[in-house]
């Protein structure tokens, strides 16, 4: 276990864990169309932190709460008459202000905004990897176990009501995935950028697959080489350790979005 | 043996009644149509079934362990979802490869397992989709107006598709169809619905009813007859054509008169 005294290696490991549980997950963003749903879910997740922090428990019990609230309202609205993207764009923004004006109004609490706006990966420790890894392995073994019925969900409801199940239920193991991701995730790119962590690992597996499975595993391969080489990156530049990664990942969607271009054709 | 029935079943979408006081029963083997209006509750009556939509009153029982088959009206797949169509044949229950090969066979297309899910054309979707219902053997098939888009040879040809697969199969078919003539031609028994149950009985009865000529006006039996004398030749080659010629002028005429002889009676 010396190994993990080593923040670096606790590090790469909880950047790791979150692409891990962010690939499958993220595939599901993509298809579905989700993208602002997990924005808003994610930025909800700051109004979290501060009502824990306000009332002294784990901030990441209480970024798991509000995630959990914020999709399920987000589920519950959908579909009754509220046009999807201006509703999500009104609570994806509107949260993250509250959230931001509820951490200035915490008395006697100094928190580093930043490190929840942005990560602070290098901070991980030992509890920190143990909470990330279950998180991750929670979320994987509910992807894995839904999986069927989460793709006939996807691409029709009728399809899932035919096969004898409520395509509901399985919006609501998306959405309680998609807050665990969230709340293991603040740690690790911040909040503001846990939907890039969702979606662009997935979007750059997307012309490189032909099967959904195999995008899924793509996406956590490019997941796990952008935290690896967005460690590296950031300690050679010295720049913020969350954003990094999250370029990198950008420059490998740049990379198989190109090779889409010169093959001409999805494969 | 009875597979599924209905009694004294109302439907209501929000506060708009969409089915009142239905009463209807399916027997093995059995091939039913549902014909009606635009907005006469026909999917309605179909998503009840699959248990998609469920009764405001009355009561609908399915025999134990039904299985069932369910070929949707249309299927949007996200191009952004890698899916073929062997893949898709599995969603959400594996079979094996013989079964899979046997299903695309059944429908017509033996040589789409490899291909994209959406790249196929609109026959191809349908005939993939049915495929996928039969998959299983269901001793339930619906089809939910499954030759839109289809043009009136094909969907005389997906029609002849679906008696063989009762045939093999013995199983109950369900369909709902704007195609009056083609759609009667293969039915034992057609049922007439506009928000109720108006007609039903074998296709020559219900096409005779003065219900069924208030909401689709005379025309249709003229055309009904044709179809069924050309149904009746449809392995005499030579003439074969003529015949589908000479009944389709005839039919698009008074299919046009028919809607507005019931748009005159609505409005």
């Amino acid at each position: 276990m010396s190994l993990l005294d080593d923040f670096l290696v606790r590090a790469v490991l909880a950047g790791i864990g979150v692409a891990l549980a962010a690939a499958p997950l993220g595939c599901f963003v993509v298809w579905r169309r989700m993208a602002y749903f997990g924005d808003a879910t994610a930025h909800a997740s700051i109004l979290g932190v501060a009502l824990a922090l306000a009332f002294s428990v784990s901030p990441l019990i209480g970024a798991l709460v509000v995630a959990l609230v914020m999709a399920s309202c987000v589920t519950a609205l959908s579909g009754r008459g509220f046009a999807v993207d201006t509703m999500l764009g009104v609570l994806a923004h509107s949260s993250l202000a509250f959230g931001l004006v509820a951490v200035s109004l915490l008395d006697g609490v100094r928190i580093d905004l930043m490190s929840y706006l942005f990560g602070d990966i290098l901070a991980v420790g030992r509890d920190d990897l143990l909470v990330i890894w279950g998180g991750a392995a929670a979320v994987i073994g509910l992807m894995v176990w839904r999986w069927q019925a989460l793709l006939t969900a996807t691409l029709s409801d009728e399809l899932a009501w035919a096969a004898g199940f409520n395509p509901k239920r399985e919006q609501m193991v998306l959405t309680l995935a998609l807050a665990l991701v969230v709340a293991v995730a603040i740690k690790v790119v911040g909040v503001l950028l846990i939907a890039a962590m969702l979606i662009i690992p997935a979007a750059a597996a997307r012309p490189l697959s032909h099967t959904p499975e195999r995008m899924a595993a793509i996406a956590a391969l490019v997941g796990a080489g952008a935290v690896i080489g967005g460690m590296q990156l950031a300690l050679t530049l010295d720049s913020p350790t969350g954003p990094t990664i999250v370029c990198c990942a950008a420059l490998l969607f740049a990379a198989s979005a190109g090779l889409a271009l010169v093959r001409g054709r999805d494969s | 043996m009875t597979l599924l029935q209905m009694q004294g079943m109302s439907v209501r979408h929000g506060q708009d009644p969409a089915l009142s006081d239905v009463n209807f029963s399916i027997e093995t083997g059995e091939i039913v149509t549902i014909v009606g209006p635009n907005g006469s509750g026909k999917s309605t009556m179909l998503k009840t079934m699959i248990g998609a939509v469920r009764p405001s009153s009355g009561r609908i029982d399915r025999q134990k362990g039904l299985r069932i088959g369910y070929v949707p009206q249309k299927l949007h797949i996200d191009p952004t979802l890698p899916l073929n169509v062997d893949r898709f044949l599995s969603l959400p229950n594996p079979a094996s490869r013989a079964k899979r090969d046997a299903a695309l066979l059944r429908a017509g297309v033996p040589d789409l397992a490899m291909r994209q899910m959406s790249g196929l054309s609109g026959g191809q979707l349908q005939r993939v989709l049915l495929a996928r219902a039969i998959l299983h053997e269901p001793q339930l098939l619906l089809l939910d107006e499954a030759t839109q888009g289809l043009d009136q040879r094909g969907s005389a040809e997906f029609y002849r598709r679906i008696e063989e697969v009762r045939r093999d199969l013995g199983c109950a078919v369900v369909m709902v169809s704007h195609e009056l003539h083609v759609v009667m031609s293969a039915s034992d028994r057609v049922i007439c619905l506009n928000g109720h149950v108006c007609c039903e009985g074998r296709p020559e009865v219900v096409a005779s009813a003065p219900e069924y000529r208030a909401l689709f006006g005379s025309g249709t039996g003229g055309a009904l007859a044709l179809y069924r004398h050309e149904h009746d030749h449809a392995h005499d080659s030579d003439h074969h054509h003529d015949h589908q010629h000479g009944s389709d002028c005839i039919h698009d005429h008074g299919i046009g008169q028919d809607h507005n002889h019931k748009h005159g009676v609505a409005e």
